[in-house]
């Protein structure tokens, strides 16, 4: 009896089956993968497994813990609910990539050293790019190759520091990192960017907006929150992370309200919300690190859910920027009744998964008596409201009528949506099954009066000053410049000109250089040359001294002997 | 069920709504000055309506300081990058 099936062997085994398959078969194994790993993670029993040595270093494929199994649930719920949000697509690589991207994910949350964890990172990459690149787009192309340089780059700082902390701790296993120095610095970096958090973050607002319609649901929930595992596992309680996690939630809600597109405010929700989770990780205390456990199970659900409706809006009217829409719950009126279930969810709206999720991250900063990071973590939800739960829906469901008729989304995708909106109210309604779930014993409750009136209270004023701001707050015909702008634009264009300074300062500091050589070459030739003092002939007369002196001193030495 | 029919007849009362959720806003705030707070951590617990106050504000200072950094600084034409695909 084989007590240890790793899930990702499952996943991958169906991503190479897929292009072997035609028609309603590859739809059945579709289904079939990831509702067959579901039931795989149900019957993970805690402990490691699949450990063997390789090149003598000691390598776990399967740790199973409390931490890594609040993961490994999420991701394979999300896995079905993406799959079925993505039955009507007849695209082999793109569904292979999912499935791939999915089994690394998990492969790395299951991993139990940094060797396995570096393979499934860069795994998830080079799967994930393709979930990009299938758009079919120039813009999605591009953006899907600094995509892949970013994450290059990344996994290349986590393999430095991978092999710097073997060499100083002659260990690989991924416990919290405690040796200081570079292999502590070049692991969180790595971590960082994959966990987006600014200025590393402009890969996600960059490329996920490009993605495939379904890809960006795996998307948005996968890479980012492998990041906050490999951070909560690794670095709880390292308070750089506290401030660069509140200071992510309210720089990813500013930038929402400049946004345009819908998915790029979708994709600077995801940077605001993974700010929750790196900031409850950065206080370490047990509630806050519940806390960011929950809060990235729920966010996974509801993050899902609203790019599952900005994409069917996208899938069913082509169109993807605020000003392009308008009006449309008259014409897809069930997706827009999902999304709002994700909106007010995203927003922390009691009866709602965010509510009883964040706030146990919120209520850490309390306990712990962090006044200015409290009051951080109280406005960004304002910033969430009025982005996804008012700007986002007025100007893409209500507001003025766009004259746009689009049919209803197709069956599958509401179901898919249904589904995750379900569990979003669900969990918020009883949220014991998720506390259980979580690392640590959970002593709290959510639903008391002082805590429902100030969520209540902040939300709905939020929505005062909305209305009240109507006119300023709409869609612009702009893009916004980030942090990106460093390889993209001017400093795009900086780099050439440097380039191009070192290349013409090269040629000249060689140009000067042979100068110098060339004269120091004629004084040279002017004295050992053919006409050189040095290279002149002698006259035969001190030819003839010399003899004599030689052949007068071998006399003198002969008599001597 | 024709969801798209009920959801028509509530945009309809809007106005009435609108109403009805600012009655509720005030009802709120005057809950929330009655009932006494659960802890005091910080200097603010205790003050009835804060949170109130404090998502008003935080909303329009968000928006406020979003709006100027994208005039002053961030806001670019939606050619700005495409201009540059052909550099090189």
């Amino acid at each position: 009896m084989i007590d240890f099936i790793h899930p990702s062997l499952i996943l991958f085994l169906g991503a190479a089956l897929l292009p072997l398959l035609k028609g309603s078969a590859r739809k059945t194994a579709l289904l079939v993968v990831p509702a067959l790993v579901l039931a795989l993670i149900a019957t993970l029993e805690p402990g490691e497994f699949g450990q063997f040595e390789f090149l003598d270093m000691a390598l776990t494929l399967g740790r199973v813990d409390a931490l890594s199994m609040v993961f490994v649930w999420v991701f394979g719920i999300i896995l079905l609910i993406g799959m079925i949000y993505a039955l009507h697509v007849d695209d082999w690589i793109q569904h292979s990539a999912a499935l791939g991207y999915a089994g690394a994910a998990l492969g790395a949350v299951l991993a139990g050293d940094l060797l396995t964890l570096y393979v499934f990172w860069e795994l998830m990459v080079i799967t994930s790019v393709w979930l990009i690149w299938r758009r079919g787009s120039g813009v999605s192309y591009q953006a899907g190759m600094r995509y892949l340089v970013i994450h290059a780059i990344g996994g290349v700082l986590l393999l430095a520091g991978v092999i710097i902390y073997y060499q100083t701790t002659g260990s690989l296993a991924f416990d919290q990192i405690e040796v200081g120095g570079p292999a502590f610095w070049l692991i969180l970096l790595a971590f960082m960017i994959n966990a987006a958090v600014p200025p590393l973050h402009a890969w996600l607002a960059d490329a996920y907006p490009e993605a495939t319609i379904t890809g960006a649901i795996f998307l948005s929930a996968l890479t980012t929150k492998t990041a906050v595992y490999t951070l909560m596992r690794g670095y709880p309680g390292v308070e750089l992370l506290m401030w660069l996690g509140a200071i992510m939630t309210l720089y990813g809600v500013i930038y929402a309200v400049l946004a345009n597109d819908i998915r790029r405010i979708l994709a600077y929700h995801i940077i605001s919300q993974v700010g929750y989770m790196v900031c409850g990780v950065g206080m370490g205390t047990v509630m806050a690190l519940n806390g960011a456990g929950a809060h990235a199970f729920t966010h996974i659900l509801y993050k899902a859910l609203l790019f599952m409706g900005a994409g069917a809006v996208i899938y069913m009217t082509g169109k993807s920027r605020l000003t392009d829409l308008g009006g449309l719950y008259r014409h897809m009126p069930w997706t827009f009744l999902f999304y709002m279930v994700g909106a007010l969810s995203i927003s922390g709206f009691p009866l709602f998964s965010g509510f009883v999720s964040k706030t146990m991250i919120t209520e850490a900063a309390s306990l712990d008596y962090r006044a200015i990071i409290f009051l951080m973590l109280l406005m960004a939800p304002a910033g969430t409201f009025l982005s996804i739960g008012l700007k986002l829906a007025w100007f893409t469901f209500l507001g003025r009528d766009s004259g746009l008729r689009p049919r209803e989304a197709p069956a599958n995708m509401l179901l898919a949506m249904g589904i995750a909106a379900f569990l979003c109210f669900a969990i918020g309604v009883y949220p014991a099954p998720l506390y259980a779930l979580l690392p640590n014993p959970v002593d709290y409750n959510a639903y008391n009066i002082g805590l429902i009136l100030k969520e209540l209270q902040l939300l709905l004023f939020t929505g005062l000053a909305f209305f009240l701001l109507l006119r300023f707050v709409g869609g612009k015909n702009a893009i916004t410049l980030d942090t990106d702008w460093i390889y993209r634009g001017g400093g795009k264009r900086a780099t050439l000109a440097v380039r191009n300074a070192v290349v013409s300062g090269n040629r000249w500091i060689r140009k000067a250089i042979m100068i110098v050589l060339r004269s120091r070459a004629q004084g040279i030739r002017s004295r050992y040359g053919r006409d050189g003092k040095l290279a002149r002939s002698w006259p035969t007369g001190s030819m003839a001294m010399w003899t004599a002196i030689l052949l007068a001193s071998l006399l003198l030495f002969g008599i001597r002997t | 069920m024709d969801l798209g029919y009920w959801l028509e007849k509530l945009v309809r009362r809007g106005r009435l709504l609108s109403l009805l959720m600012l009655g509720l806003m005030a009802v709120l705030v005057v809950i929330d000055i009655i009932v006494p707070p659960a802890y005091i951590r910080f200097p603010w617990d205790g003050i009835g309506g804060f949170a109130a106050v404090y998502g008003f504000v935080s909303c329009v200072i968000l928006i406020a300081v979003a709006k100027g950094l994208g005039k002053l600084f961030l806001y670019q034409s939606e050619d700005y990058y495409r201009e540059d695909t052909d550099d090189d």
